[in-house]
């Protein structure tokens, strides 16, 4: 297993991710707490981005629809912790598995009935805008009048039940966005990975291949649903509110899939870099237009949509396979 | 859950659905034609109709113009939108794969929201015409002025875009580009320019619609995702690249929503349009008037 995880990465490669990596464990020690929450974001969005990317980015399944499953996984642990007082690691056992339904549920309706394309991306935009209303009305998690966790000042850091400092969620986000990318290497690795982006290249000629693409499809969806869930969970605990028209918004789910597509497709460092860039770019923003005293509603927003546009038109292919040309990191064949 | 109500508040509803359903199935019907022939999904499509409503609101609040007339030059102003828009910036997107001209569009569609709040902040705009309160009756049935208005003026508009595709010979020339990619290009159409015309004249639809809907709903910058979103349900119900099911699409969710918020509540009336949308993609995937794709 770790042979195969570790061939074909050459020793650069390696001096720079343990650099990387040491880089952000070493973080904390520095950093104060705005810079720390302005990190737990990106590293938010870069394993979100990592989750989106499996059904995207490997398996060619645009899902637009994403805050759905980030959605179902925080109610469902925000749920069992506010009305049974049941912690986030056993309420994951949970959330994941209504989260991976859902996905099967939307999966087996698109894939059965042949939805695919831009019908299965307004399909999965449907099924989250559905939520959303329907959670609105639901008034066991609070309706549109929100579902609070209770927060009272923390002196010391509780692990189990995710109640704690900046610091703590920094250190669970990073672990569960580490973990995300081992799982995401070895998945392209494996079997299923080859499969995964015959299926993107050309449907039916990975199935005349005897390729089962209806249940690799599944996967991917079942896969990226459940993983996504782990978000939501992380999501509630540390904003430790959830409204529907926030959670399940539109807005959400294009928040959650900019950073893939700008880091770069399919890739395993775009949703990282992605999620670095774009909220570097925005915090940057919000500092200068603060600095000039230029704070108008929207004015953010206006040129963050302008660099987006720049990015897209100039790097078709997303950020990071350029860097890699940049860095002389091209896999060597 | 479900209230009782007498029999002509549910025809009056259902009307005054109708006439409203008119007036999105034009919204939706630019985003069909853009679809059907440049094969590019809108996704600033409700951004782009938040523009022409407020175009709509200066003009009426500077220098007292009905919204009716105004739809005219203000469909003008969208068509050189969305001529520009194809132009320069999405022709060379047309290779290129499906989510990167969503990414492209969801760009413009943000900066959209974004300069409209800039320029008009965040509080709710609305048109006061003189016959903002007038009504008539047909016997029972008691029927908005300006719902009336708008839903006519609708037709008139979409009947007459039907003519331009049926007998102009531009009009001609861009079904064959929607038809026939290669053919299109073999007998010596210019394709790109024609894909730039398709996009102008869409917009011009929704900027047209635009208009009218300010007679009947307030303005502010965040309507535009949530009117693309409608766009979408419209269309995909009543096919997407279908012309005349754009405006089927627009009455059935006009309706759907007028009657499921009088029945039960209008905060999840739109539910029922999601889910209108949801069982026509699984046992109608093409639309009720659309046509199976190859």
């Amino acid at each position: 297993m770790m042979a195969r995880l570790t061939a074909g990465v050459s020793g650069r490669s390696w001096v720079l991710i343990a650099a990387l990596l040491l880089a952000l464990i070493a973080v904390p020690f520095f950093a104060n707490d705005y810079l720390l929450t302005v990190l737990i974001l990106i590293l938010y969005l870069a394993y979100t981005g990592q989750a989106w990317n499996i059904m995207m980015g490997f398996a060619g399944q645009l899902s637009l629809g994403h805050a759905i499953y980030v959605g179902l996984g925080a109610y469902t642990a925000a749920a069992l912790y506010v009305h049974f007082g049941i912690a986030p690691w056993i309420g994951l056992l949970a959330a994941v598995p209504v989260a991976m339904a859902c996905g099967a549920i939307i999966g087996f309706l698109a894939f059965r009935f042949g939805v695919a394309g831009v019908y299965f991306a307004i399909l999965t935009i449907a099924f989250a805008e559905f939520a959303r209303i329907g959670f609105d009305h639901i008034s066991y998690t609070g309706g549109s009048a929100g579902l609070f966790l209770p927060v009272t000042q923390y002196t010391q850091n509780d692990l189990w039940n995710l109640r704690g400092r900046p610091i703590m969620f920094y250190y669970v986000i990073l672990a569960l966005t580490v973990a995300a990318f081992l799982f995401c290497h070895a998945l392209l690795r494996s079997r299923i990975g080859y499969f995964w982006f015959a299926i993107r290249e050309d449907e039916v000629a990975a199935r005349a291949l005897g390729i089962d693409t209806f249940r690799y499809k599944m996967a991917a969806v079942v896969i990226s649903a459940g993983m996504t869930a782990v978000a939501g969970v992380f999501f509630a605990f540390y904003y430790n509110n959830l409204f529907p028209e926030q959670v399940f918004h539109i807005s959400r789910s294009i928040e959650l899939i900019l950073a893939p597509i700008i880091g770069g497709i399919g890739t395993l460092f775009g949703p990282a870099i992605g999620a670095f860039v774009l909220t570097g770019l925005s915090e940057t923003m919000t500092e200068v237009l603060h600095r000039f005293g230029f704070e108008f509603p929207g004015a953010k927003q206006v040129f963050y949509g302008v660099c987006l546009l720049i990015v897209v038109v100039a790097l078709p292919d997303g950020i990071w396979p350029w860097l890699m040309r940049r860095l002389g990191l091209e896999r060597r064949t | 859950m479900v209230r009782s109500v007498p029999l002509d508040v549910y025809l009056n509803v259902a009307v005054s659905g109708l006439l409203t359903g008119l007036v999105y199935g034009l919204m939706a019907l630019g985003l069909s034609v853009i679809f059907g022939v440049v094969r590019v999904v809108n996704f600033a499509h409700g951004e782009m109709m938040t523009i022409a409503m407020y175009l709509a609101i200066v003009l009426f609040q500077t220098f007292k113009l009905d919204p009716l007339i105004m739809m005219v030059p203000i469909a003008g102003v969208l068509f050189a939108l969305g001529y520009v828009m194809q132009a320069g910036l999405i022709n060379p997107f047309i290779d290129r794969p499906e989510h990167s001209q969503f990414m492209l569009l969801v760009a413009i569609a943000i900066i959209m929201v974004n300069v409209l709040l800039l320029v008009f902040g965040p509080d709710a705009r609305s048109v006061q015409t003189s016959y903002a309160f007038d009504s008539f009756a047909f016997g029972p049935i008691i029927v908005d002025a300006t719902k009336l208005y708008a839903g006519c003026a609708a037709i008139v508009v979409a009947t007459a875009l039907f003519a331009f595709f049926r007998f102009s010979f531009v009009g001609k020339a861009i079904r064959a580009c929607a038809d026939n990619y290669t053919g299109a290009l073999v007998v010596g159409l210019n394709v790109k320019r024609l894909y730039s015309l398709t996009f102008g004249i869409g917009a011009a639809c929704v900027g047209a619609a635009g208009a009218m809907l300010t007679l009947i709903i307030d303005v502010t910058p965040p309507l535009g995702p949530q009117y693309t979103l409608l766009a979408f349900v419209i269309v995909i119900t009543g096919g997407l690249g279908s012309m005349p099911g754009a405006l089927i699409g627009g009455v059935l969710i006009g309706m759907t929503e007028a009657l499921a918020g009088l029945l039960f509540t209008p905060s999840a009336k739109s539910m029922f349009a999601f889910a209108i949308l949801v069982l026509v993609l699984l046992f109608r995937p093409q639309g009720i008037l659309g046509k199976r794709a190859a």
